[in-house]
């Protein structure tokens, strides 16, 4: 039996550079991976940047929960104009409260205001429960194949 | 991907249970539908069984009726039940040649694509996706 979790109010809101610190330990966090200058420099290209760009963040009763960011890239691949979400987080003890849904919804929305009419990203297969959150938002495996080599195994 | 009929008719007996959780069917109800015989059929409610995935009860009113966690029961609990588990099949003949290695290599390729794709699938979000949960 599912235990029901306690209502919280989320609010969305664009990403100001004093979100850094928290966008960044929430990440490090969730990764094990820090990595502030890289997540200072995504906040000066997306947030406040040209109307395609979207970094979002979440939060409940007032305190930062998640965020999410997002781009609307045109012919990389040959793709056609499409809305690229890059990064998604929530903070484990908020999730399944809806908030990753309100960021993805909310960057869905931005995508179509912005006349696409689809929304890709790339995930870790071996990662599955981001796998199945987006599987979970309707998502499905799109045209494109990723291929990786490894160089240092000498592949070519 | 290739499964078995039995996975095929497991698969099609939760997601029909679990569409409608306060219904029960039975067993010649749900092997009708899948244009099978009981015989077929309960053996493999035997196995969702037994995986806590459904319930039978007795009586004229009785039947199956699905038990499991549908936000936490993905397609690959369902698969892993009756085959075997993606990466763990035994070696075939030739996989010790350089050939046979590189043929393994793109089935193991394949194989890990498909355990995602089965385990990132809840039965809910099946459900919901294809708009067939009947409300109660």
């Amino acid at each position: 039996m599912l235990i029901s979790k306690s209502p919280l109010s989320f609010t969305l809101r664009g990403a100001e550079p004093a979100d850094l610190s928290a966008i960044s330990a929430l990440d490090q966090r969730i990764t094990g991976v820090g990595k502030r200058a890289w997540w200072q420099s995504q906040i000066s290209h997306y947030a406040g940047g040209p109307p395609e760009r979207f970094f979002l963040v979440i939060e409940g009763d007032g305190r930062f929960a998640g965020f999410a960011m997002g781009e609307i890239r045109a012919w990389e691949f040959g793709s056609p104009p499409c809305g690229w979400i890059f990064a998604i987080q929530i903070d484990p003890s908020l999730r399944e409260r809806r908030a990753g849904t309100m960021l993805f919804e909310a960057l869905c929305a931005r995508f179509r205001e912005q006349g696409v009419a689809r929304v890709r990203t790339l995930v870790d297969r071996k990662d599955l429960q981001i796998l199945s959150f987006f599987r979970a938002q309707g998502m499905r495996a799109g045209p494109s194949l990723q291929l990786d080599l490894d160089l240092k195994a000498g592949a070519t | 991907m290739k499964l078995q009929t039995a996975t095929r008719l497991a698969l099609y007996a939760v997601l029909e249970l679990a569409r409608d959780r306060e219904r029960q069917r039975s067993a010649v109800e749900l092997a009708e539908s899948l244009g099978v015989s009981t015989n077929h059929l309960a053996k493999v409610m035997r196995s969702l069984g037994r995986a806590g995935l459904v319930a039978a009860e007795r009586g004229a009113a009785g039947g199956y009726r699905f038990t499991g966690n549908a936000r936490r029961t993905t397609l690959m609990d369902i698969v892993a039940l009756f085959e075997e588990q993606p990466g763990s099949r035994a070696p075939e003949s030739g996989e010790g040649t350089p050939v046979g290695a590189a043929i393994a290599s793109v089935l193991r390729e394949i194989d890990e694509i498909a355990e995602a794709t089965l385990r990132s699938i809840t039965i809910e979000t099946l459900l919901r996706q294809g708009n067939i949960v009947r409300q109660s």
